[in-house]
């Protein structure tokens, strides 16, 4: 669904990314692992339209991507859960789940908040959510860190949304929580997304993804199916002891 | 979803809880002023003696609707007052050279709103912190006042803004009413508009605002310009209270409009702001003048009591959540 091909993107001297191909399919949970600095949230964030690549292209079913800013993305159906969140911790749950997306009543020349409609509609969203559930008018501040990332993840995947794509998802949670948030992305791909999963626990890589792509130092070295492969071979792959 | 699963808002006990003092700060103020000063002086509280406080309290009220806009986005204007100053000589200079009285008002205003923009852009798009920015705008603002006017100060006399200054319904003066309009309008613009929940969005995290697509280089462009254009319409009451386009430099506007936000309970990091809070924060900084005048106080006292209220009132809302 999603095809990365030759990619490239520098800072300066600095190659960050080097003739990256890779795809994602939809209805599958797509792990991407490295070590840190190994062009991971570069990657991610040239197909969320942060950055542009300088060479190659991304496509998202076949059409090219030339996305200007995050905003053509999201309009593209590409949502990101950031690692840190990105929610805005002083506005209520339902406000941030309708962040610049915001349902407005016309009355005469003014655009007023459709405030209920969004309240509302807000609930039904985070009803569906297998955590324990924060009620839509609390703000962000009051919530667990569990509940915010059910409110991010929950973001993302409405609005029909594609791809979501998740940087290290489960980074700040407890157990507990993370088999919940775990639970989550499970629904999003059963329910058809694709989902572009990043994380440093390869547990929660070989449990969750379908498929695992590899990149060390700019480059994607390689790509398994997760039921064929393994975890000495995946960090066998990160390390460079062994080349795809 | 079972209704177990719903976190329910926690209850608070709010009249122990010092964040709720902290939210009401103003508001609780005004009340043991207003108290205080009815007590020592039973004027304090007659008819004549409010009308006068509201309309003396009109201006710093728009200022600090203007203010507010630019806190609310985690930034501060410094240049409210300037820029204020600079849109009465632009008044002044226009209503001299025969624009007329409709004329005159627009030039005050667009002065002021274009003071605004060039602040919004400069902080935006020259990314360089707010203070800074608003710091020179202070300076430069005076500045071309003072090289318009050459100096001069600008007697206006013209009916229509002698009769908006001392007219009105009832207790409340023209300049009243127009500063509770502009404060009813900048209610329904922060809290029921999608900009003004951006600029909430912009003030609580910029990055976060920025992810999901909302140009916080844009909103910041515009509290800063809804600033400057608020300053214009201050300008046009001065004039029509003071009865002359001065270029002088108005400083006590600037402190009373940071520390009527403050007052207000309006978070200086950004995100949390009310129209309501800022507005009552004028007003109380009004009374303590007012009263402090009426109970025979020196004026050199006034300014350290607004200093003790104001600081007092940012160590409450160390207290807020």
């Amino acid at each position: 669904m999603i095809n990365v091909d030759s990619v490239s993107l520098s800072f300066g001297s600095v190659r960050a990314l080097v003739d990256v191909s890779l795809t994602i399919n939809k209805g599958e949970i797509t792990a991407l692992v490295g070590d840190n600095g190994a062009g991971k949230s570069t990657l991610v964030r040239c197909i969320s339209g942060i950055h542009r690549p300088q060479s190659g292209t991304i496509s998202l079913d076949g059409e090219p991507l030339h996305f200007k800013n995050p905003e053509e993305a999201r309009e593209a159906g590409i949502e990101t859960v950031h690692q840190n969140l990105a929610l805005v911790e002083d506005l209520t749950v339902w406000q941030n789940l309708f962040l610049n997306r915001e349902l407005v009543h016309r009355i005469g020349p003014f655009a007023v908040l459709d405030k209920r409609g969004m309240q509302r509609q807000a609930k039904e969203m985070v009803s569906t959510l297998a955590v324990n559930v924060p009620a839509v008018r609390n703000r962000v501040r009051r919530l667990s860190g569990g509940q915010r990332q059910a409110v991010a993840i929950c973001r993302a995947a409405s609005f029909s949304s594609r791809l979501v794509i998740m940087d290290e998802p489960t980074a700040a949670l407890g157990v507990q929580e993370t088999a919940r948030v775990e639970e989550l992305i499970l629904r999003l791909r059963d329910e058809g997304h694709a989902v572009l999963l990043i994380s440093h626990n390869f547990a929660q890589v070989m449990r969750l993804s379908n498929q695992v792509w590899v990149m060390r130092a700019g480059r994607c070295v390689g790509g398994r199916r997760t039921e064929a492969t393994s975890g000495e071979e995946i960090v066998a792959l990160i390390t460079g002891a062994k080349n795809g | 979803m079972t209704a177990a699963a719903v976190l329910p808002a926690k209850k608070e006990h709010r009249l122990t809880d010092l964040g709720f003092w902290a939210e009401w700060a103003a508001a609780v103020g005004l009340v043991l002023l207003v108290v205080v000063f009815q007590i020592l002086n039973p004027t304090f509280l007659s008819s004549g003696n409010i009308a006068s406080m509201l309309v003396a309290a009109a201006i710093l009220v728009i200022l600090a609707v203007g203010q507010t806009f630019v806190v609310a986005t985690g930034g501060i204007d410094l240049s409210v007052a300037s820029v204020m100053t600079l849109g009465a000589v632009v008044f002044g200079q226009a209503y001299t050279m025969g624009w007329g009285l409709i004329g005159s008002c627009l030039g005050a205003v667009v002065a002021g709103s274009l003071a605004g923009l060039a602040n919004g852009l400069i902080i935006a798009k020259g990314r360089i912190t707010d203070f800074i920015v608003t710091l020179g705008m202070l300076s430069a603002a005076s500045g071309a006042a003072l090289i318009l006017a050459d100096g001069k100060p600008v007697t206006i006399v013209d009916t229509f803004l002698l009769k908006l200054a001392t007219g009105g319904i009832g207790i409340f003066g023209w300049p009243v009413i127009i500063a509770i309009v502009i404060a009813v309008a900048a209610h329904g613009l922060l809290f029921w508009t999608r900009f003004g929940t951006h600029v909430l969005a912009t003030g609580g995290s910029a990055e976060a605002a920025t992810a999901t697509g909302i140009s916080t280089g844009r909103v910041k462009i515009a509290v800063y310009t809804i600033a400057g254009l608020l300053a214009g319409v201050g300008a046009i009451l001065l004039i029509a209270r003071v009865g002359a386009a001065e270029p002088a430099s108005n400083t006590s506007f600037l402190l009373n409009s940071v520390a009527a936000v403050v007052l207000g309970g309006v978070s200086l990091l950004g995100g949390r702001a009310t129209i309501l809070g800022p507005v009552i924060g004028a007003l109380l900084l009004t009374a303590l003048t007012n009263g402090l005048t009426l109970l025979g106080v020196s004026q050199f006292y006034q300014p350290l009591a607004v200093g003790l209220v104001v600081v007092l009132a940012a160590l409450l809302t160390r207290f807020q959540k």
